[in-house]
């Protein structure tokens, strides 16, 4: 410090700016190096323990599970759906039957919120397909917000072959 | 060009107040946007997309994330696991968890599972989670924008 102020007095001193800079670009050189772009993602939450359906005792409440069989082609593709034994044919119209079925009303004790579905799908059947079933049971965008139906979704046990 | 009205050549100062404030900015700009949530993802996943899945808000408790390669092997801890394997790794979960004073159900699994994998190997896996006590499963999917 005393070697710098070797000038006289009211002179400018001058800082030098260069380390500054360099730090300074190494971290922005660091940051968008380390930039990762995530896609956003989230979760269908399922709650299911061992043994519920056996154990769950039927109460006033409970209303008859929604069953939407999943069958897969050859190729593990999508080769029919059908909820309680009807054929439908596409996710659109299977959330249409969904909404006649539970109605639109997803407040508290409400019809949608109590009903459960349960998926039966074939062994080889993409996920993809599952996927989109439970989009086409739990909800719709409607104006840009979701409006939700059914929430209780559970599996059958897988049955290989 | 106009600045130039000295007489002669002279030391020009350039001035470096709006280089290093842009310079600031971008900084501040990448720190924002640079995720450091733990969240295990991985790019051999092709997650099957959907409207509804909106991204996950705060965090969750335990998570134990499993993902299921189209392959039929889970990625678990970054280590590749077969299906019919998972269940040690599900006990010694299990095990960490009791320790802490938790029970299995409290946890969380999240499955990312790819969408061309069969249904089956989802389901085995979860059938595995149910039989250690785990109970509670986030399926993940990714957010579909675009429809």
């Amino acid at each position: 410090m005393a070697k710098r102020r070797s000038s006289s007095l009211g002179d400018k001193v001058a800082i030098d700016m260069t380390p500054m800079i360099d730090v300074v670009f190494q971290l922005m050189s660091f940051f968008m190096c380390t930039l990762k772009v995530v896609a956003p993602e989230g979760d269908f939450d399922i709650r299911m323990p061992l043994g519920a359906a056996a154990a769950a005792a039927p109460d006033d409440q409970q209303v008859p599970p929604v069953r939407v069989k999943l069958s897969a082609g050859a190729d593990g593709s999508l080769a029919g759906i059908a909820m309680n034994g009807a054929t439908v044919a596409d996710f659109e119209e299977l959330r249409k039957r969904v909404i006649g079925l539970v109605g639109t009303d997803t407040g508290p004790n409400s019809l949608a919120e109590r009903t459960e579905v349960e998926l039966d799908c074939d062994y080889s059947l993409k996920y993809v397909n599952v996927v989109r079933a439970i989009t086409a049971v739990s909800g719709k965008v409607q104006d840009g917000q979701i409006v939700e139906l059914i929430k209780k979704i559970k599996f059958t046990p897988p049955k290989r072959g | 060009m106009a600045r130039k009205s000295g007489d002669g050549p002279s030391n020009t100062d350039i001035d470096m107040t709006p280089m290093i404030d842009m310079t600031f900015q971008l900084i501040t700009f990448f720190m924002f946007v640079m995720n450091f949530s733990e969240a295990e993802q991985d790019d051999r996943i092709q997650l099957p997309l959907s409207q509804l899945a909106k991204p996950v808000e705060g965090a969750m408790e335990s998570p134990i994330t499993l993902q299921l390669t189209n392959r039929g092997s889970v990625i678990y801890a970054g280590e590749m696991v077969a299906v019919s394997d998972i269940g040690t790794y599900l006990e010694r979960e299990k095990t960490v968890m009791l320790d802490a004073g938790k029970e299995p159900s409290a946890a969380t699994v999240i499955v990312r599972a790819d969408g061309r994998s069969k249904t089956g190997e989802v389901q085995e896996i979860i059938r595995k989670c149910q039989e250690k006590g785990f109970e509670r499963f986030a399926l993940r999917a990714q957010y579909d924008e675009g429809r």
